[in-house]
Formats: structure tokens, C-alpha cells, sequence
């Protein structure tokens, strides 16, 4: 959120903290938002989203039980009903002697720019323009190219928080993107891309590069085979390697841990990775795509080192998880839970094509299918769909489809080779880089 | 109490008068979308019941089309005054600005409930829903020594929704669901394995004098101890036996979202353009029915109003329809098949599963193993994935066991399976006669998310690719 301060929501927020009952703890979220979403097909719009939406959360903690409620209206007859849902909940819930609000910890916010004025006023007509662009540009790369749909996407929204620890701040944000999806025929194959374009306002979009990408996705993919059994390198695309860390950061969180669920309970100051890893979750670094200002419970966002050469440095922490853990809030309160909030690996010094270069045989992965239904970070397995292109002699080869990789992933990360200069500041929560990986099986024919 | 349906709270003038809004600058047709959600939950995890949460969200969703562009808005203010403005917001964005004035008449309404409710949530004090948690925590740890945590998660929601349309549809369900799901982690010299099961049916609180929360978490725990002793999955094809009521999901996948019209129309489908051809096996007969009450994708009507129906997509081996929605069955001048649906009034329809289920053969599933000498025995498969354009697939087995000599032997890890829809079809060469429903899923297209069902006999795919670490 952004300093600018949103006054009536923040109002409503303070009016629901300021009905607490001795023994009690509140925390109000109050937010109001909007959304355009255009999707054009066959150079017409096929459909155009418009609205508005509102929302009032209320969390209430009486005696270590909590209970919580929300619903999607501001009035004060709602949020009076929301409040007292809330407080019937939490008689109901079990004593938990670590149930509790953040207090305020001193450490400063660092800003970041979530509000973009020209994308607040970019004009109607020319977002649809700027969907039917893209749908053209991406038909006109490549002949074989047909269009499954092109979109135009942003949002804006509003959010005051206050709780009866004294945390207090609103703010506004917004976002747009624009995303196109193909198709690429021939001799009755069909394979699949896609891509999108990002900025803080339309204007920042390079319309022709997502345009490029999309169709080179699934052009690239024509003629691809099932490739054979086998143990191999892979090098995961920065895309891929973002959703890898995705999982990694998953088994690093505190609640996690304290819980007994984390494969890297009990193990800080131990090598658990190559000495060539050094994981870092920053959302204090501008050029994260989910960079903030403070997490859900109000604390400043703050840069942790996760591992370092290697080592396992620390796990992060909300205000819970932290007390049960006998430490200190990470800054890392993800909705009602924990969570890493911008990921990244500190890059190595070679590009993609010199790291190949190095590799006699192996497979580029460019995507992976199924990471929700094959990976466990529980028990560490790791097995997924992949496509991608063979590495045959330091060059790429014939591309491949319809195989998994696997391994697990406490050795994955112990068997990491090399990592590149490619960093890819992706829509996620965690920033891509290629990513070497010995001894993963491959699994085809 | 029961909830009173939703019909009895708008005006079918004001309707009216919204519908015509709709119209105001030239599109064929409008649409009002009214639901009212109201739902309820409650977590144990690490044996304390964490947080009791409810909420309750409301509103409209507005359609306009106009020609070949669909202008959509939506609002939580249920008033005429918000449905109003929605309204000319959603025809603003189908504009093409003939201005001419339209009128919209409804007829009386049609009401429907997907399913008779015994035991209505909301009448269920609280307290006793969490008890169940509790049940499910001390069974699930009395298992073994080995289970180290458990988490348990009750919910249900009832959601009341209305549809009016200029077409002059009119109706009402009244969709009421519950669930509860239990997961465990057991604790071994080999790391930790985690074991889940749920239970969910489009049914009220009596779910829980039909079925047992102490035999589910049981079924939980025993999953993750069975897996301490796994040995690493196989890499490589191989035949794969599925257990009834646990891979609906491999046709969900393999086929079913192919069949969806919206994506056949666009040409992104791999079963586009061949209605009438062999697609399958023929052992396969496939059926998508909104109609099963209960099962977790029953509905009463769909979310544009039209009462759901049984549809027969494949019939042995042949495919025989695919499913549509308004917009798609309107283009090819067909009647719509139920298949409308939307997450919330805050989402467009579009063409989605209900129930989606192959029917019995007639071989005994203990014959389907003797029958195989070596292969893999998925006795529950996770979620998957699907590239429709292409066919090919994903699914997790988080329960799964080798076959060696026509017997299940040793417990395996967790890992993917990697096939292609139209091939894996082609490849089912045995099919039992011991149907069973599956486990409540949560199926998502385009970012949304709507209960579906899926259910098959025990059976057998010739060669599916397993995505293990094992030689």
C-alpha cells in the first residue's frame, strides 16, 4: 500500500477497533476495489468486464480463541453484524496460548510505488486497443499461428487496516497487464503458448516482444517427441525456476515448523543446499513484482536471508508463529498464515546459452504441468510434466513433450550446478533465473 | 428454519425494468445473475480449533449481449437503484448505441432445490460442528505412534441464487453443501509422508449420520503411515490399474474439459470436429449429470438458469455431444445442456462439468490386478491438468502401490502421471462393474473455481507414463 492515506475506509476500520471489550483484540480490514477485464477474439471484444467490489474483515481474539468473519459491504449496520459473527466464532474456537495481534516493532517501511496515475485515467477505448494490438501482432508473427484469446486486465484497490495493538495505515494500488494465448498448427499438430506484457501503466507495455515470445512458445513445440528414461542435467528456464522456489519457500515457513511440517525443521546453520545458493525473500526490493509495504498484519516488509552459500540461515515468521518459535515476526504474515513474499536467488555470472554450452547432455525444461498435484514439500517429492528441448554437445536440439521429471526436493537443491545472470522479474512471488540441476529423472518412453 | 428462495426478495417488475436497462442500447439479450452465499468453517490444526470463521457475501451479477460482445458488471448493492447502474454499466460495455427502448416480461418463477436438505447448516448449533474436528484429531493420532500432526476442516455454505433473463427465464435453486477434509503427517526414518481424504455432498448437516468422520480420518492416517514404508515411484510407461471412486479425475482431465464447447468452438480442443467418430475405447461410456443430487457438482439449474440435465458425451467409445452454455448452444441453435456455470455473481458463465462419471463394465477388479503382471495400483489420485489443444495431461497419485505377478505389493512415493487424452482413452483395455463416486473436487478454468464430482469402476490403462525416480 501507498502512504496516501484513504480516509473513509480507515475511518471504518478504526470505528470497528474502537468497539473492543476489555479482553479483546480486533484487527479491521476494510477494502474497496474495481476491475476492467476485456478479452478480444477475431478482432472483436468478446467480453468486457466492469465493476466494483467492497469487503470488511474482522478478526477478534478473546482469551487465546479467535474467530474471524467478513463480508462484501461498508455499511454500518454490516460491519456491526461482521463484528459480532466474529466475537460468536471466537467463544466457539479452542484456547491457544500464542493466539494473538503483532505489536509494533519499530522497523520502518520501506515505500514502494503501487499507485500509477496515468493507469488510473488510461482511457477506455484504448485498453480495448490494446488487445486487439496484441491479437494482431501475435497472428502476425508466424503463419501458423491461430488466436486462442487476447486480453487486457487491471485492477485498483483501496485497503485500511487497524488494530487495537496500535497498527494503523491505508493505502491504495493498482496493476494492469495484458496477456495473449495461441495456437500453432501444422501437419495436424497443434501446440500451445503463451505470454503477457507488464508495466505500471499501459504505456510500459512491449506489446511486440509478448507477441514474439507466444508464438515462439508454441511454434517451438511443433514436431516435439516423447523423449526417452533416463537420468539427466536439466536447466530450468527462469520461469520454471521461479515456481521452483515458489515450493522451496513454502518449506522455510515458521508455521510450518513449529507445526512439525517442514522438511527443514531443526536443520538452521546445516548445508542444505549447494554453496552456490543464496535465497533471499525481499519485498523491500522495487523491482519485485509482489513488492510491499507491510504484510497482513501490519509490520514493515523487510529483506530476510533465507540460505546463504548454501547454509539454512532462518526460517520466516508472522507474529504467531514467531512467538510459538520464541523469536521475532519476519515481516512475513501472508493472509491468515505465513508466507515468503518476494523470493530470489542471487545470480550467478553466465548467460543461459554459456551455461548450455557447458553441457554435453541434458534437457532445457521451458515449462512444467502439475506442480499442485506432483510436488509434496511435506514429504520433499518432487515429480512434474515438462516440455521443453533436448541439449545435445552444448547446443540445443529437437524439442520434446509428454515426459516428468523427478527427484526430491532437499536433493534438488543440494545438486544445483550452476545458476545464471538471467534475473527475471516475473508475476510472482518469487523472481526467475536459469537454474542448473544434476541427476533428475526423466521420465518418457 | 429454511431460507426462503430468493425470488421472494425482488420484484419481478424491478427485474423487469432491470433486464430492459440492459437492453437500452441495442443487445439481444440481458441477464440478471442474484446470489446470495452464506457460509461457515471451522480448522483444527496441531489439536487446537484455530479460528472459526463466517461470512457472507451477496450480490448481482449483470449480462448483456450484443452480437458477438458480452458486457458484464456486477455490484454488491442488491438495491434497484445498484442493479440499475450495474445494469447500464454491463450495456455500456456491449454498447453499439441504436438507443432504442426495450420492455422485458418475466413469467412466473420456477423454483428449484437441487436436493431435498434434511438437517439445514444454519440450524445446527456451531459447537457442534466443531466437535467433529476433535473426533477427527484424536482418531486420526490413536492410528499409530507414527502420526506427528493433524489437520481437520469442517465447512459448508448454502447459496441461494436467482437468474432472470430476457429470454423471460426465470429461476430459482438453492444449492446447499458441506464438507470436511483430514490430512496427517506420520513421522518415519525415511522423512515424513502426509496422508488426506475428504468427504463432501451437496447435503446438509446429515452427511454426518450418513457417513463417519472417525472412519475418514482414519482412512487419512493410515495413508500416511502406509507411505513411511514407500519406495520411490517407477519411471517410465507401464499399465496402471485405477481403483473405483479415485481416478473420475483421469477423465475429468482426459477428456472431459476437451468437450467443453467453448473451447471446441474455438478449435482448442483435440476432440473438436468429431462428434460421431470412436474417441475411446470402447468399453467407455461417459455421462456429465448435474441431476445426482448429492454428489458434489449437483445442481438444481445451472447458473444461467436452465434446469441441469444427464448428458451422455461418449457412448461406447463414440462421441455422441459435447456440453454447452447460453452463449454457445444460442450460436449453433441448440438448446443448452445445464452446463452454464460461474463461481460467483462476480464471474462470467462459461461451459463447466458437473458430475462427470464413466459407467460400469463387466469385469470383477480383482481380476483387473491377476490380469496385470507388472504395473502400478493408484488406489487415490490427486488433481491434474490439462493442455486442451494438444490433449496431454498431468495427475498426482498420492496413494499408489506396485503390481508385481497380478498382486499389489509395496507402497509407492507420490509423483505425477503424464498421459494424452485422446491416446489414454484409446488404451483402457479393462473396465470393472464396481462403480463408485469420488472424492469432492473444486475444478478451475479460467481463474474460477466450481464444485464438481467425478466417479468410475476399478479399470485398467494400458500404458500411462509414470513420473518416478525408480529404474
Amino acid at each position: 500500500m501507498s502512504k496516501k492515506s484513504v480516509d473513509d475506509l480507515q475511518a471504518i476500520a478504526d470505528a470497528v477497533i474502537a468497539e473492543a471489550r476489555p479482553g479483546e483484540q480486533i484487527e479491521a480490514h476494510v477494502s474497496r476495489g474495481r476491475e476492467t477485464d476485456i478479452r478480444v477474439y477475431q478482432g472483436e471484444v468478446e467480453h468486457f468486464v466492469s465493476a466494483q467490489s467492497q469487503g470488511v474483515g474482522i478478526r477478534v481474539i478473546i482469551d487465546g480463541r479467535t474467530g474471524t468473519s467478513h463480508a462484501g459491504r461498508l455499511d454500518e449496520a454490516s460491519w456491526r453484524e461482521v463484528l459480532e459473527e466474529a466475537r460468536e466464532n471466537a467463544l466457539l474456537g479452542g484456547v491457544d496460548e500464542w493466539a494473538g495481534l503483532a505489536s509494533p516493532d519499530g522497523v520502518p517501511v520501506v515505500e514502494q510505488q503501487l499507485w500509477d496515475d496515468e493507469l488510473d485515467s488510461f482511457d477506455t477505448a484504448r485498453k480495448i486497443e490494446i488487445a486487439k494490438e496484441l491479437e494482431r501482432l501475435a497472428l502476425a508473427a508466424d503463419p501458423r499461428i491461430r488466436i486462442d484469446d487476447s486480453n487486457y486486465s487491471d485492477g485498483a484497490s483501496e485497503e485500511a487496516f487497524a488494530t487495537t495493538n496500535g497498527i494503523r495505515s491505508s493505502g491504495r494500488s493498482n496493476s494492469c497487464y495484458a496477456s495473449i494465448s495461441v495456437m500453432a498448427d501444422d501437419n495436424g499438430e497443434t501446440q500451445t503458448g503463451w505470454a503477457y506484457a507488464l508495466g505500471k501503466n499501459p504505456g510500459e507495455f512491449d506489446l511486440p516482444k509478448a507477441a514474439t515470445q507466444a508464438a515462439l512458445r508454441a511454434t517451438s513445440l511443433l514436431g516435439a517427441v516423447k523423449p526417452p528414461s533416463k537420468r539427466t542435467t536439466v536447466v530450468l528456464d527462469p520461469m520454471v525456476t521461479s515456481q521452483f522456489l515458489g515450493i522451496i519457500g513454502s518449506t522455510l515457513n515458521g508455521e510450518s515448523v513449529v507445526k512439525g511440517r517442514s522438511l527443514f525443521a531443526g536443520r538452521l546453520g546445516e548445508e542444505v543446499a549447494s554453496p552456490l545458493i543464496t535465497l533471499t525473500d525481499d519485498p523491500t526490493d522495487s523491482r519485485a513484482y509482489t513488492a510491499t509495504e507491510i504484510d497482513s498484519e501490519g509490520l514493515a516488509a523487510r529483506r530476510n536471508v533465507l540460505i546463504k552459500d548454501g547454509v539454512l540461515q532462518m526460517y520466516v515468521h508472522s507474529s504467531y508463529s514467531a512467538r510459538r518459535a520464541e523469536t521475532k515476526s519476519t515481516g512475513n504474515a501472508v493472509g491468515g498464515g505465513v508466507g515468503c513474499m518476494a523470493l530470489q536467488l542471487t545470480p550467478g555470472t553466465k548467460s543461459q546459452e554459456e551455461l548450455i554450452a557447458g553441457i554435453e547432455e541434458g534437457v532445457l525444461i521451458q515449462s512444467v504441468q502439475g506442480l499442485h498435484s506432483g510436488v509434496n514439500p511435506i514429504s520433499g517429492d518432487f515429480s512434474t510434466g515438462a516440455s521443453g528441448v533436448m541439449i545435445r554437445n552444448g547446443k540445443t536440439a529437437e524439442p520434446i513433450r509428454e515426459f516428468t521429471i523427478a527427484s526430491t526436493l532437499q536433493r534438488m537443491l543440494l545438486d544445483v550446478q550452476a545458476i545464471g545472470n538471467d534475473v527475471d522479474w516475473l508475476p510472482s512471488r518469487a523472481a526467475g533465473v536459469t537454474l542448473v540441476i544434476n541427476d533428475v529423472t526423466m521420465s518418457g518412453e | 428454519m429454511s431460507l426462503i428462495d430468493l425470488s421472494h426478495e425482488f420484484d419481478s417488475s424491478v427485474l423487469a425494468r432491470v433486464l430492459a436497462k440492459g437492453r437500452a442500447t441495442g443487445a439481444g439479450f440481458s441477464e440478471v445473475f442474484i446470489e446470495d452465499k452464506r457460509s461457515m468453517g471451522a480448522g483444527l490444526d496441531d489439536g487446537v480449533v484455530e479460528q472459526v470463521s463466517s461470512g457472507r457475501d451477496s450480490g448481482a451479477g449483470i449480462r448483456v449481449i450484443n452480437g458477438e460482445t458480452t458486457g458484464f458488471a456486477y455490484t454488491a448493492d442488491l438495491s434497484e437503484a445498484g442493479l440499475m447502474a450495474a445494469a447500464e454499466a454491463a450495456a455500456a460495455a456491449a454498447s453499439t448505441g441504436d438507443g432504442h427502448t426495450h420492455t422485458v416480461s418475466l413469467g412466473p418463477v420456477k423454483r428449484q432445490q437441487v436436493n431435498n436438505v434434511r438437517i439445514a447448516p444454519q440450524t445446527v448449533p456451531k459447537a457442534r460442528k466443531i466437535e467433529l474436528l476433535s473426533i477427527a484429531n484424536d482418531v486420526a493420532r490413536g492410528i499409530d505412534g507414527s502420526i506427528v500432526q493433524v489437520s481437520a476442516g469442517y465447512s459448508d455454505s448454502t447459496r441461494r441464487i436467482l437468474i432472470a433473463n430476457s429470454d423471460g427465464v426465470f429461476a430459482t435453486d438453492e444449492q446447499v453443501r458441506t464438507i470436511f477434509r483430514v490430512s496427517a503427517v506420520a513421522n518415519g526414518d525415511g522423512g515424513m509422508q502426509t496422508g488426506y481424504d475428504s468427504l463432501g455432498h451437496t447435503i446438509g448437516f446429515e452427511l454426518f449420520e450418513e457417513e463417519s468422520v472417525a472412519e475418514l480420518a482414519e482412512r487419512a492416517a493410515r495413508q500416511a503411515v502406509s507411505k513411511l514404508r514407500a519406495r520411490p515411484a517407477p519411471s517410465g510407461a507401464m499399465p496402471v490399474v485405477i481403483k473405483c471412486g479415485s481416478g473420475g479425475v483421469l477423465f475429468h482431465e482426459a477428456c472431459g474439459h476437451g468437450l467443453e464447447a467453448d473451447l471446441v468452438a474455438r478449435g482448442a480442443s483435440v476432440y473438436a470436429n468429431r462428434v460421431g467418430e470412436l474417441v475411446a475405447s470402447p468399453l467407455v461410456t461417459l455421462v456429465d449429470d448435474g441431476t445426482m443430487s448429492r454428489e458434489w457438482g449437483a445442481i438444481g439449474i445451472d447458473d444461467e438458469g436452465h434446469a441441469s440435465q444427464r448428458n451422455v458425451l461418449i457412448k461406447d467409445g463414440v462421441l455422441t455431444d459435447y456440453m454447452w452454455d447460453h452463449i454457445r448452444a444460442r450460436k449453433e441453435g441448440r438448446a443448452p445442456s445445464g452446463n452454464g456455470r460461474r463461481q460467483s455473481y462476480e464471474h462470467l458463465p462459461m461451459v463447466r462439468m458437473t458430475n462427470t462419471f464413466v459407467l460400469n463394465g463387466n469385469e470383477e477388479p480383482d481380476a483387473i490386478v491377476r490380469a496385470t503382471e507388472k504395473g502400478v495400483y493408484v488406489a487415490k489420485l490427486g488433481g491434474g491438468q490439462v493442455n486442451t489443444a494438444t490433449g496431454d495431461f498431468v495427475f498426482g497419485m498420492t496413494e499408489a502401490y506396485l503390481i508385481e505377478n497380478g498382486q499389489i505389493t509395496e507402497p509407492l512415493r507420490e509423483s505425477n502421471l503424464i498421459g494424452n487424452g485422446p491416446q489414454v482413452l484409446a488404451d483402457i483395455d479393462l473396465l470393472g462393474n464396481d462403480f463408485a463416486m469420488g472424492n469432492p473436487g473444486t475444478c478451475g478454468k479460467d481463474g474460477q473455481g466450481v464444485p464438481v464430482g467425478d466417479g468410475q469402476p476399478t479399470l485398467r490403462v494400458k500404458s500411462l507414463t509414470i513420473g518416478g525416480t525408480a529404474a
